[in-house]
């Protein structure tokens, strides 16, 4: 066992030496892996960073339920009542069909022409706006369908098409995103296997005479399986470092942006543990193309003999 | 140690580089493979090593079977081949302890044990002392020897030589063959492939001739005496 371990650490260390003695292109290779890896993860991150605005502004639905002409102002009031006391309400606002005609002549500038109007035609409404816990679809329609049940109510309009709308459009970004990330993926493992196929080339009188003198496949394999996992590890870290520091210089104008809406929504950069999963997808990825490049060398070499 | 019957060895081109081959090697002999180029020395040398399988025949090396040999199994038969080349096949990014241990290294043998089994492979050839000097520094005999020391480092009950001393003035190949048979002495079988006759007929020493890929065996002589050696 601790003969096996020294073998590994042997091969580890070999392997960082090498990296460590061409740092131009072990840098520039981590660097395209990381430009690979970095594409899904910037996308995620809008992907993440979408639905939880529009989840925000999912406070800002809001139903409008237009009541019967006959209905009068004290059983509107009554129905704004009942309206509250619903569960999955959080507020209902009461527009009287005066304070509704007030306002229109105010912002429609045709006082002149309304005043010839026998009576106001204009309906009392009731602003209903559910608590976030209940303003998925299902529930805000269950709502809609609720309160244009009750006999007093004419129509019930729903306020939120735009919200289905993006709502959409993230689902296909999500089935766009797992596309990108299978592809870049598949950039990743070619990346490492072309540079591993590259050193093994270099290496190749290593790998004849290793094998020469007994040397089993997974020992030759051993070391361009460790560059492949190192390059992955740092082409994650990288990455990583990639998409935080453009969420960094984008957070500023998105927190304008959304304050110009009226949300408090702030832009999320990656976390901690996304470093993680990006540093082992990128160990995996590299393994994976070393793996690829040596076995294909090795079965030649095998082929010949 | 080595048995072939009627072992044919033909290329994918067509080439039969062994036309039937019927060689015995006891454990113990030392031999010395001989033949005009292209007469089949290297590519019988291939298959006792199993960096090539016999088209036809048996060809059995160390108890093991080469027509049906696993190719899981190649390694750790490979360990009971020690194998020396002209060319040496050092590697020049790797000192002379580095070289030796390889054939150690790839198998799980202690770090103590690597140290004390390469010391005493380089004292028997003579480079004590020379662990740490990379093989360009050192001179052609001189790494022919290492090549001796890697191939006998990990014990193997079998040495081939392939031309060892095709590289060397005739002092120096006078010397190698001398090493050689201080290794046979203490019981490894040696077969070394040669076309300096010369060396052979002073050696006097059991001559395979191999002729048209097949087999002429003759001994020549008894054996001189060597100081220290037999």
């Amino acid at each position: 066992m601790g003969s096996w371990l020294a073998r590994h650490l042997h091969a580890l260390v070999s392997s960082t030496g090498n990296l460590a003695r061409a740092p131009l292109a072990t840098a520039l290779t981590v660097a395209v892996m990381a430009l690979a890896l970095a594409l899904p993860q910037s996308l995620l991150t809008l992907v993440r960073n979408t639905t939880s605005a529009t989840g925000n502004l999912s406070g800002t639905i809001t139903l409008t339920a237009y009541l019967k002409p006959e209905v009068g102002e004290q059983k509107a009031d009554q129905l704004a009542r009942s309206t509250r006391a619903r569960s999955g309400v959080a507020r209902v606002e009461l527009i009287t069909a005066t304070q509704a005609m007030t306002e229109f002549r105010r912002n429609s500038g045709l006082g002149a022409a309304l005043d010839v109007l026998p009576e106001n035609p204009l309906p009392h409404v009731l602003i209903v706006t559910p608590v976030p816990s209940a303003s998925d679809r299902a529930s805000v329609e269950n709502l809609r369908t609720a309160l244009a049940a009750w006999p007093e109510i004419e129509l019930v309009q729903l306020d939120s098409d735009w919200i289905n709308r993006i709502t959409a459009i993230l689902s296909v970004l999500h089935a766009v995103l797992w596309m990108i990330t299978a592809l870049l993926a598949a950039a990743v493992i070619a990346v490492v296997g072309n540079t591993v196929r590259l050193e093994i080339q270099a290496r190749r009188t290593e790998i004849e005479v290793t094998k020469l003198v007994g040397g089993t496949n997974a020992f030759v394999r051993r070391p361009f399986l460790y560059t492949g996992l190192l390059y992955g590890l740092m082409a994650g870290a990288l990455a990583w470092l990639i998409v935080a520091a453009a969420i960094l210089s984008l957070r500023s104008a998105v927190r304008e942006l959304a304050q110009a809406y009226g949300s408090q929504f702030v832009l999320a950069g990656p976390g901690l543990h996304e470093l993680g999963w990006l540093a082992a997808a990128g160990a995996l990825l590299g393994w994976l193309g070393a793996w690829l490049a040596a076995s294909g060398h090795l079965a030649r070499i095998d082929r010949n003999n | 140690m080595i048995s072939f019957d009627r072992v044919v060895k033909r290329y994918p081109n067509g080439r039969e580089a062994l036309a039937g081959v019927t060689l015995e090697i006891a454990a113990g002999e030392m031999v010395v493979l001989t033949g005009r180029s292209g007469a089949g020395k290297s590519t019988l040398l291939k298959l006792i090593a199993l960096l090539e399988r016999p088209t036809r025949g048996r060809a059995i090396v160390n108890g093991v079977n080469l027509s049906d040999l696993p190719a899981k199994r190649i390694p750790a038969f490979r360990r009971g081949v020690g194998m020396v080349f002209q060319d040496h096949k050092l590697l020049p990014n790797n000192d002379v302890f580095d070289n030796v241990a390889l054939p150690l290294v790839v198998t799980d043998t202690s770090l103590r044990e690597i140290d004390k089994r390469v010391r005493a492979a380089l004292d028997q050839v003579g480079l004590l002392g020379k662990e740490r000097q990379l093989p360009e520094e050192l001179s052609v005999g001189e790494q022919q020897r290492v090549g001796i020391a890697r191939a006998i480092v990990g014990r193997p009950p079998l040495l081939i030589a392939d031309e060892p001393t095709g590289n060397l003035d005739p002092e120096l190949a006078v010397e190698m063959m001398t090493l050689f048979r201080r290794l046979n002495s203490v019981g490894v079988t040696v077969l070394l492939a040669t076309h300096d006759l010369h060396l052979v007929r002073e050696s006097g020493l059991r001559e395979v001739v191999l002729e048209g890929g097949t087999v002429h065996d003759h001994t020549v002589g008894a054996l001189p005496t060597i100081k220290g050696v037999r």
